[in-house]
Formats: C-alpha cells, structure tokens, sequence
C-alpha cells in the first residue's frame, strides 16, 4: 500500500460513484435485492480492491490477501467493484437475480473473486479465522479482510468467532463493521441494542479502529493503522450512511431490501453524476 | 478381548494419517477426549485447534481452513455438531468444501447421557444435503480404513461414530470402497440391510433364521449416500423382501433411504426397523437398544412377517 495523494483520493471517490451507479442500474434491473447496505459500504469495497488489497483478477499472488462478504446481501456493491476490477466482465452485471444469470443474489463461490458463498448472516468471521490460521501455518504474509453488517452482529455466531481470533492472535485479520445504524427490521438500537458496541469488540481482545466509512482519506488511513497493528485481530468500525450517496435513500429503511423503481432510478443517477 | 469402538479407531487413523500429511487439519469443540481427536492433537499441535464448545463457529473455522486447501476433520458429539446444520448446508456443503464431519456418540450409544446427548435424526438431516456424503462404518476395521480413504477423497462428508465398541466383523485384508455396499452373507430368502452398529445385529439375526432354514442375505451399507442402488437392487430382486435395521429414527435414514430406491426401481415388501419417533432416555446401552427393539429378534421376527406374505 502506497503513500496516497489527493489525486488518488479523488480517483478512488470517482470509482465509487461509478460503483453506486452500477448499484442502482443493476438493482431496478433485476427488480429486487439490497439497496441501502450495498451503498453503505461501497468506499470501503472501492478502498480494499482499488487501494488495500494485493490482489489480481488474472493471477494467484504468492501473498494474495483474501476478502470476505459476510454481509452478503451487499452483493450488488461486491460484484459492481470486481467487474470495475477485471474479474468478469461490466456487461455480466446485468445477469444479476436473473433466470439462469452468472451473478446469483448472494455471493456464490462460482462467480470469479468469490472466496465464499454467503448470504446466511454470521458466518464470515469464522470463514476467515480458518483462512488466517492456513496463512500462517504456511509463513504466508497475507492478511483477512472480512466485512461485516451490524445488524448481523445480532448473531451469536459472530462473537464466538470474535473470542477465537483474539484466543489464537490472529493478527492477520482486519474486520470491518459497516455501522450504518439500521437493520431490515428498524435502528439496530431499537431491534436488539449494539452499544457500547466498540467496547464489546475491545472487551473482546480486539483492536479497534473508529472511521468515518464514508470518509475515503479516513479508511484509507484505517487500514494503513491496521496493516501495522500486531499481536491482535483488529476491527474497523465503520460508521456509515445506509442508502450513502442518494439523498431520498440516506438512513431511509424501506431501502434495506428493495431496489430502486424506474424514477427513483434516474433521480439517483441525476444525483451520482 | 477388547474391541476398539469406531470413534477410538478413527482417532488412532487420524494420528497416522497427520505423521505425512502435512495439510491435514482436526478441529474440536471441547470434546477432544470423548471423540478421540487428542490424540492428533497432541501430536500434531500446530494442526489442531480447539474452538471452545462453539459448534457453529467450529464449522465456519474449518470452512475456512478448507477454503485455503487444507483438509479438515472436525470432530463433535452427533448431536451437538447437528446444531449447526445451517452452517454445514450453506457453506460447507454449497461450496463442496474439504471438510469431514466426525460425528461420535451416535445413535445410542451415549447411553446413560440421555436423549439431549443421544441423535436419532442425523442421518435424515445430513442425507438431504447437496454434495453430502454421509458415512456410517460398522466395526473398528471399516472406520479405520474409511478414515483414511476419506483423507483423499475430495468433498465434504458426515462420518457417524460411535461411542461404544462392537464386535469385529472384518478382518485386516478388508478393503473399503466409498459407494459400495459389503455383502456380508449370501442368501434366497430375505435381504437384511443395515449400517454400523446393526450390522452384528443382523449378522446374529442371520444365524438364528438359519436354524429355521431361512436363508438371508446381508448387506452393510457403510455409506448412505451415495447410496450403491445397484447392489441394493439386485439384492432386492434374488430375495424379493428386504429388512432394514439402523440406530437411527425409522424416518428418513437408511430404511428411508432404501425404499426411496426400491419404490422407484423395483419395489418388494419391506419391513424398517430403527426408532420409533421418539427420544432416548438414560440407561446401559445392551437395556436401551433391546428396550428399543434394535436387536437380532426384531429382524428375525421382521423377517417372518415378510416370509409369511406374498412376494
């Protein structure tokens, strides 16, 4: 990870933008799927691949870091950041949710630069303890990047995980929680409470890491901050905007699960211009 | 003499297996002393790791290992390893990951610890899953030999364990072959089907018709699915009645299985013995399976039953 400009910082906006356009094309096309988390968490996806991550669409890299979607339903935004990557092609983003289509509505291991098949919440952060454990068990210098929802932090799952990572030292793992304050059902505080949600993560034995997920100069220096911490997972709590980009979207909860109809469309791409 | 159970020998395959196969990872979730994972453990330190009792999390960990091209062994109680059959179903077995499920204290066999700690159902649950080999050897031979061959065989699979030892059936020569059922005996009369611990049951059941002059024939079919269809068939058709035994609810598990087949390829009269849906209780094992009709006088009355009908 090189130093970063303020030209680059630009350039990695400017992706996201395109990466929320993708979104939303692709979204009123397939006519369902997951508006609000896939544009929650976009600068963090356009950060990882575009900046973060040593990775390559074509080849396995000795050292190859490895990414995990566990929240899947952010699909959309996973598949509009590998297609903008090389890893198939923009024109496939149309098959999305579609009759015998390349892009299932979750992730599917299938699909070229995806490590797992997710959709089921909970799951991710296991996924990656095992994938941080093979790393170091062969001296490789990789590290685990794995983003989570907070609504699915709901799942008890995620905490045993979470005790695994800081038993075993699994320092070569980055968590990132797409905090973004809401859930299919409401306010994650009024559904089932989260805070003091960063405590829980310290009490834990974690590193924590507080941004602006929105903020592209912040994550950038987040995960410049995490790549050098040791002896502990680290976690990057992402505070984030659902619907981030689209004004009549932003912390709008009937977008959790549904995609943008015809006119919604064109006032957010008049807006992501 | 002493018997090994199949959880004993599987532990001892494992510690043989990890001395040159280096990728091979065994994970337990506090349970390694019961399900015999210490002892690769212990040898193999770096190559094992204990989750806690975290079932779930014990599943996703070895996904995870698997994803990175390790072979994963995963040791727990049936039951308690069932508790994350979602787990199993949308990651494991959805992307058809490398990782074998040592599933020990099955059926009954963890007598006196009751029926939260018993599992009648696992075969039901394991076998309707897409990519799932589900696995059941019958002696401590069969469960050494299936471990190994397991080691190499890519594709996740359910091994059911058991808790107590049976009687030996084979002998050292035995070779194991995934996807086949072993005919155990010959016969005209009736085919008596069965898997793991029933397998000795049908074996005495055989004994005891002999003497009758009824002539069974017996197959142990050691992995549910896949489900050898050729062999149950043709058995099916040089007997015309067929007995199914299993440690295992009557719904859904081997006897299921069977007759999914023959009702479709050549359906003769049938009798399923297992567990009648209901749960376990504490006891001594040999009290509980007799008490639960899985022994040698149900298959031998089954047997009657179906010699008394027509073919």
């Amino acid at each position: 990870m090189t130093e970063i400009t303020s030209e680059d910082l630009k350039k990695l906006e400017d992706k996201a933008n395109l990466i929320r356009r993708h979104v939303i094309k692709i979204l009123n096309s397939a006519g369902s799927g997951h508006t609000g988390g896939s544009l929650s968490c976009t600068d963090l996806l356009v950060a990882l691949y575009f900046h973060v991550m040593n990775h390559s669409p074509d080849v396995k890299l000795e050292n190859q870091d490895r990414f995990i979607l566990s929240k899947g339903h952010a699909a959309p935004a996973l598949y509009s950041t590998l297609a903008e990557c090389g890893y198939f092609s923009i024109n496939e983003l149309e098959s999305l949710r579609k009759n015998n289509g390349f892009l299932q509505g979750h992730p599917d291991c299938k699909i070229p630069g995806v490590e797992v098949s997710g959709g089921s919440l909970g799951q991710g952060l296991s996924i990656a303890n095992g994938l941080s454990i093979a790393a170091k068990y062969d001296n490789k210098n990789s590290k685990i990047y794995v983003l989570l929802g907070d609504g699915e932090c709901d799942e008890g799952q995620i905490w045993e995980a979470a005790m695994l990572s800081a038993h075993y030292k699994l320092d070569n793992i980055i968590a990132i929680v797409d905090r973004n304050g809401l859930q299919i059902d409401g306010q994650t505080e009024k559904v089932m409470c989260l805070e003091p949600f960063a405590r829980k993560w310290e009490s834990f034995g974690w590193n924590i890491i507080e941004i602006d997920g929105n903020d592209m100069s912040q994550i950038i220096n987040a995960f410049k901050e995490a790549k050098c911490l040791t002896g502990k997972p680290t976690v990057i709590i992402a505070y984030t905007f659902k619907g981030k980009g689209v004004s009549f979207m932003e912390w709008v909860n009937s977008f959790h699960g549904k995609a943008p109809n015809e006119t919604e469309m064109n006032m957010a791409l008049e807006e992501l211009k | 003499m002493s018997y090994l159970s199949t959880r004993e020998a599987c532990g001892n395959a494992l510690t043989e297996l990890g001395e040159t196969e280096k990728d091979i990872f065994v994970l337990d979730a506090d349970l390694s002393v019961s399900t015999q994972t210490k002892k690769f453990a212990e040898r193999y330190p770096q190559r094992f790791l204990n989750v806690g009792c975290a079932e779930q999390n014990l599943v996703g960990t070895a996904a995870g290992l698997a994803i990175a091209r390790k072979t994963v062994f995963v040791g727990s109680y049936a039951m308690f390893i069932n508790r994350a059959w979602e787990q199993i179903r949308n990651t494991i077995s959805h992307d058809n990951l490398n990782v074998k499920i040592l599933a020990s204290h099955s059926g009954m066999t963890n007598a006196p610890d009751g029926a939260s700690h018993q599992c009648f159902e696992d075969i039901a649950i394991m076998r309707v899953i897409p990519n799932m080999s589900v696995l059941c050897p019958a002696d401590e031979i069969e469960a050494k030999k299936l471990i190994l061959a397991e080691a190499y065989r890519k594709g996740p699979s359910y091994i059911r364990l058991n808790r107590i030892a049976t009687q030996p059936i084979y002998d050292i020569d035995y070779e194991f072959e995934f996807g086949k059922a072993v005919q155990i005996k010959e016969g005209t009369d009736v085919t008596v089907i069965a898997t793991g611990t029933m397998v000795t049951e049908a074996i005495k059941a055989s004994e005891v018709l002999k003497k009758e002059g009824i002539n069974a024939q017996i197959l142990n079919v050691h992995t549910l699915k896949p489900l050898d269809n050729d062999t149950i068939i043709k058995a099916a058709k040089d007997t015309g009645r067929v007995v199914t035994i299993e440690e295992h609810s009557r719904y859904g598990g081997l006897g299921g299985a069977i007759a999914e087949i023959l009702a479709e390829s050549y359906p003769v009269p049938m009798r399923i013995i297992g567990i009648k849906d209901r749960f376990g209780e504490s006891g001594v094992y040999e009290h509980l399976i007799n008490k639960f009709g899985l022994n040698a006088s149900e298959i031998v009355k089954s047997a009657k039953i179906l010699l008394g009908e027509k073919k």
